[in-house]
């Protein structure tokens, strides 16, 4: 029996289930961006704060999430911390927590970088006219810093949905987990099914990462 | 008797162990304008951002209408309303319309009504010759344009007390008038108090009731403005002027 490769992605519910996966996918980078980016401000606010011991504390938090390779960190809150601290939950949750606190990481960087990038003549002229620190943050430093950091922040973006794709190690049902499953199902039938699937896959990502990053080198292009 | 705005008495200022002020003393009453004047790095700017809390002193005493401002006020933010400054790079913010730019103080710090501020903004861009550039963004104006707006908006929180640093000298010499004129129709129609430091000779001499004559962080001389341009007290002072006109 001759087979048309491109089968495979269409025999039984393959392709809904390929885009289940990809829904998980993106489902997971999602919300950890969601967290991530709202705890990142927090923490990058706190970063540019005069206090010493906290801006420390921040620093090594950051250096953590970025020194450790995301197959460790995921490793660490799919089989190690939860046994340390008796914390049983499902592999999606665990993962959307270890992303989004590598993404708050991050980001609290590029908010922080955005921040001491405003020039200091606009917080004085700020003062001048006697806004307090709260108004000056609010007013002049917080919308000037979300136009300057949002190329950084799409990369950001997309690096998350790229690294998604390590979801399979803790057995995450994502779109590459599901893949994989189907081409071994379907070893027999479609011997070139890797391809194929992977193929499809390699489509998917770029589709959801392209239009992102595309945006990013827009941005980042008015701003120079 | 005249109304006295500012006093301030023996205000040192040091950069960690380097001293730019010495005991700085002056009055300046109500409706009076003076010009401070000095070579480069003589501490001009250092001691207009004394005054309005933008860097802190040392050691004296500054009171303003009457009442003592210690070096860390808290109640710094309340008392710039009625100190108003506009810088040399006027510093409007890009993220806001003129019209948003000049209301951002009467709106969030003074919580006055929209309606009764907006009224009042176009006025006196109105007055300035910009009232079309209401809607306009900061980076489609001139830099003549964008320092008019940055006087309009230190003029909407009402202040009673202007300081000018150097206005002029990041402005095409063609624009330099309409704000020189600006500066001096604040004084002839408001009998607005001010404090200027700025490069245009001309001008002090014109519009200063008295001129601080500052070198190396001391003021050498307080003299009357037609009398500093005649024959000005010191030497010092002399060579400067000198050095100004050639
Ligand atoms: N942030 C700072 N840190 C350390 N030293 C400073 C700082 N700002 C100014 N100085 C020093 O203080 C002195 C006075 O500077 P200031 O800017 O007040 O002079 P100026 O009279 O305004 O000069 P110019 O005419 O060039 O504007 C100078 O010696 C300068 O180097
Ligand atoms: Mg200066």
């Amino acid at each position: 029996m001759v087979h048309l490769g491109t089968n495979i992605l269409f025999a039984g519910n393959n392709f809904v289930r390929l885009l289940e996966g990809l829904w998980t996918t993106v489902w997971i980078a999602i919300c950890a961006l969601i967290i991530g980016l709202i705890l990142g401000t927090g923490l990058g606010i706190l970063r540019t704060s005069k206090n010493r011991p906290v801006r420390i504390l921040l620093r090594l938090y950051l250096e953590f999430f970025r020194i450790v390779p995301s197959v460790v960190l995921l490793f660490l809150f799919y089989y190690i911390l939860p046994r340390q601290l008796n914390l049983n939950l499902p592999a999606e949750q665990m993962a959307v927590l270890a992303f989004a606190l590598w993404v708050a990481a991050e980001f609290s960087d590029i908010v922080r970088g955005a921040l001491i990038s405003v020039p200091q003549h606009q917080k004085e002229s700020g003062l001048a006219l006697g806004l307090n620190g709260w108004q000056l943050f609010r007013y002049v430093l917080l919308p000037q810093a979300l136009v300057l950091e949002l190329p950084a922040t799409i990369n950001l973006a997309t690096r998350v949905v790229k690294t998604t794709s390590l979801l399979m190690l803790i057995s995450v049902m994502d779109v590459i987990n599901i893949g994989q499953q189907i081409i071994e199902a379907n070893r027999q039938t479609y011997p070139n099914g890797i391809f194929w699937i992977y193929g499809i896959i390699f489509l998917f990502y770029f589709i959801v990462d392209y239009p992102l990053s595309l945006w990013a080198r827009r941005l980042a292009a008015k701003q120079h | 008797m005249p109304e006295q705005i500012l006093k301030i008495d023996k205000l040192n200022k040091y950069y960690g162990q380097h001293q730019v002020l010495y005991d700085i003393s002056f009055e300046i009453q109500k409706g009076e304008v003076v010009a401070l004047l000095g070579p480069s790095g003589s501490g001009k700017s250092t001691l207009i951002r004394c005054l309005n809390g933008l860097e802190q002193f040392q050691s004296g005493f500054l009171f303003f209408g009457g009442k003592q401002i210690t070096p860390q006020e808290k109640n710094w933010p309340q008392l710039r309303q009625k100190i108003g400054m506009v810088f040399q790079s006027y510093d409007l913010f890009p993220n806001l319309s003129v019209l948003d730019n000049i209301l951002l103080g009467p709106l969030k710090v003074q919580k006055r009504q929209r309606a009764e501020a907006t009224a009042e903004a176009l006025k006196l861009l109105q007055r300035v010759g910009l009232e079309k550039y209401a809607e306009v963004y900061p980076r489609q104006l001139s830099g003549g344009q964008k320092q008019r707006v940055a006087i309009v908006r230190a003029l909407a929180l009402h202040p009673e007390l202007m300081l000018f640093d150097e206005v002029t000298a990041s402005l095409d010499p063609e624009m330099v008038r309409g704000i020189l004129e600006i500066i001096r129709e604040l004084s002839e129609r408001d009998n607005m108090t001010m404090i200027i430091v700025t490069h245009e000779m001309n001008f002090a001499a014109q519009i200063a009731d008295r001129i601080l004559f500052l070198e190396e962080g001391r003021i050498l001389e307080q003299t009357p403005g037609k009398e500093f341009f005649q024959h000005a007290k010191t030497q010092r002072a002399r060579e400067f002027l000198e050095s100004m006109t050639f």
